[in-house]
């Protein structure tokens, strides 16, 4: 019976890999030049911010949470750096981690009064949305290109792999916190908590767990995560600009369900956010390769993309109920 | 004096009359009206005139959040319905007739209240979570927008059709007739008929409300209905407004407004109770607001950061643990309660 369970939960992952191949094979077939380890490691380069705010947000969606001022806290990091480095002339080994600090302060303030005062995690993460999207203005309205010679080396260095194939320094952090947050979910005491406050956050508070802490750690990560996604974004962009990541929290949202994890919390993997940045990723890539279809029918495929997955989970959830009753 | 402080609108009546008397004490000319043309103009006017797609929005969110439920698709649903009329109306031959009009406008109610009859459907009989549910058209939505307007912005040239958003009608704007004629009609749907009582009950507890005997599938199916024929009201007139429909931003970010405007209104988003005049004051606070930091000078996109602190406010007024906090604070002594209130403007 035991088996048969862990068998259910793994089945939106395998259902998320086979497509992922799926996609893949279809495009290689279908295009020249698909077919080649680069264009699997240009995903991985132009979609690393996106996983690292992923990673953060699945720990807040495990939890039964959501945070919707990721997309605004990557404009404000890449603001923030952008005025301090330019107009302010101060060095990137300061502004760097002064703004991972706010990141996680901004979170960690979020996490407390969504805890202490009970005010739900839509309104909260809401307002921290409108507050970090409208200090970017506060700070300037315009672009500010960023020509400082480190941030130039970041985004251009290209780190050579076997086979004559190259990823970005950007990627290599992904990977790294990719690998953190796996090691955070599924081995550490915390992580064990935060899938306890996803299953049930009163059970988890009568066994004792540290359910106020750990909430409040959970957000101060994600705020984390989002600007350190925002310093990668930096590398990418060379600019801050109050407008970036506009509407970056849902393709995350979207990310982390196609990933499989469960939006009322307690059920899911971080590795399957990995899959699901990289199916978002992949279809960008083929539809940018078909070259006749137009941008906006990412959206519709992702929206039908989540659907499918929405639906998958239903099924997998209310077959699991029917056979508890 | 106790009943008055205790009544649900004293909080959002007492804002927005803070606001009317600062930009009063800004501008000692705001109050004033004009009639030119047999129209009225004034920045009162104005407030009214630019909150009606916003109010309509948040009328139909009202109802959606009673049933504590939530619709995050209302800003693609205002993009999908403008595209959809606009579309309608650019491909005939004359675009003034008013036949061609009206059909254009029936065609976008129609589907607009199609796709909230979609995400009632995915959150009753499919069982998906609201947010869920309708965070899949709110994804989609825009990339549909889009395909009909083919990626571009449809601009048309219909005088018939631009009455709806622009035209005045016995000196006031049309818009702010269909917004009294929506709300008199939710309204007396939910305050003389049971609907109201059933849409309460179903908030509070959708299984004890079944077991009463109350349908709850059809209830919770009228309140996505109603929200999504509102956006789509909303999106025609918006794109009447400004003869054109620009599948992108059409409505951008306006699930968030209405959302906020329907919690300033004292709408609990735990459902079960439910204030639509609450909701009518939550949009001309947000329209005040704009207006005031559009007439001081700040630059308009400010609004954001202030908009955060209201909701911050808002919010910290409702839960009850704070004001247990504050109430604790305020009764201790002068040095504590500093720090209280330090604490707090540090979080917002």
């Amino acid at each position: 019976m035991a088996r048969i369970a862990i068998k259910k939960q793994h089945v939106p992952i395998i259902a998320s890999t086979a497509l992922l191949v799926l996609i893949f094979a279809a495009g290689s077939l279908r295009y020249t030049g698909f077919f080649s380890l680069q264009v699997l490691l240009n995903l991985l380069i132009d979609n690393a911010f996106l996983l690292i705010v992923a990673v953060g947000m699945t720990f807040v969606i495990l939890s039964g949470g959501i945070d919707l001022s990721v997309g605004s806290v990557i404009a404000l990091t890449t603001m923030l750096s952008a005025a301090l480095i330019e107009q302010a002339g101060w060095p990137p080994a300061v502004v760097i981690p002064l703004v991972l600090a706010l990141g996680t302060s901004m979170g960690a303030g979020m996490g407390a009064m969504i805890h202490y005062y009970k005010i739900q995690p839509f309104i909260v993460t809401l307002a921290g949305m409108f507050l970090a999207r409208g200090l970017c203005f506060v700070i300037s309205i315009n672009a500010i290109t960023i020509k400082d010679p480190f941030y130039v080396t970041m985004a251009q260095t290209r780190v050579p792999i076997p086979g004559g194939n190259f990823i970005s320094i950007s990627v290599i952090i992904a990977l790294v916190v990719l690998a953190a947050a796996i090691w955070l979910a599924h081995f550490t005491r915390f992580g064990r908590c935060v899938y306890a406050i996803g299953g049930n956050e009163y059970s988890a508070l009568l066994m004792g767990l540290p359910v106020g802490r750990t909430k409040v750690l959970i957000y101060a990560f994600s705020g984390f995560c989002s600007a350190l996604a925002g310093v990668v974004f930096t590398f990418y962009m060379l600019s801050g600009y109050g407008l970036h990541a506009l509407g970056l929290e849902l393709d995350t949202i979207a990310a982390v369900v196609i990933g499989g994890t469960l939006l009322t919390g307690g059920v899911g993997y971080v590795f399957g956010t990995f899959l699901g940045v990289m199916l978002q990723g992949i279809i960008q890539t083929i539809i940018s390769f078909e070259g006749t279809l137009s941008s906006w029918w990412t959206k519709i495929v992702i929206g039908v993309l989540l659907l499918l997955f929405i639906l998958l989970q239903r099924l997998l959830s209310s077959r699991g109920e029917v056979r508890e009753a | 004096m106790e009943r008055i402080r205790k009544h649900h609108l004293f909080w959002p009546v007492l804002v927005l009359v803070a606001l009317l008397v600062f930009n009063l004490l800004y501008d000692p000319d705001f109050f004033r009206i004009q009639v030119r043309d047999g129209t009225l103009y004034g920045n009162l006017i104005d407030i009214l005139f630019f909150g009606s797609p916003l109010a309509l929005v948040a009328l139909g969110m009202t109802l959606v959040i009673a049933t504590r439920g939530i619709d995050l698709s209302v800003g693609s649903v205002v993009a999908i319905s403008a595209a959809i009329a606009c579309f309608t109306i650019s491909k005939g031959t004359d675009q003034n007739d008013p036949g061609l009009v009206a059909t254009a406008v029936l065609l976008a109610l129609a589907a607009s209240a199609l796709l909230g009859l979609w995400n009632g459907f995915l959150v009753t009989r499919v069982g998906i979570q609201p947010i869920v549910a309708t965070l899949i058209l709110m994804v989609a939505g825009r990339g549909i927008a889009q395909l009909i307007t083919s990626g571009q912005i449809i601009t048309v040239i219909s005088p018939n059709y631009k009455v709806i958003g622009a035209g005045t009608l016995l000196t006031l704007p049309v818009s702010v007739y269909i917004v009294a004629l929506v709300f008199a009609l939710a309204a007396l749907l939910t305050r003389k008929t049971a609907l109201g009582l059933f849409i309460e009950s179903v908030g509070c507890n959708p299984t004890a409300s079944r077991l009463a005997g109350i349908r709850s599938v059809t209830v919770r199916l009228f309140a996505y209905l109603f929200c999504g024929f509102c956006a789509g009201l909303a999106g025609i007139i918006l794109s009447s407004n400004v003869s054109s429909a620009d599948g992108n931003n059409a409505g951008l970010w306006y699930e968030l407004d209405a959302i906020l405007a329907v919690v300033i209104g004292g709408t609990s988003l735990n459902g079960g109770r439910f204030f639509l005049t609450g909701t009518l004051l939550g949009v001309l606070i947000i329209q005040t607001l704009t207006t005031t930091i559009y007439s001081t000078g700040v630059p308009p996109e400010v609004t954001l950061v202030v908009k955060a602190l209201v909701v911050l406010a808002v919010c910290l007024i409702q839960s009850e643990g704070f004001r247990r906090t504050l109430a604790r604070s305020l009764v201790s002594a002068r040095q504590p309660r500093q720090q209280a209130e330090g604490k707090v403007t540090t979080r917002g």
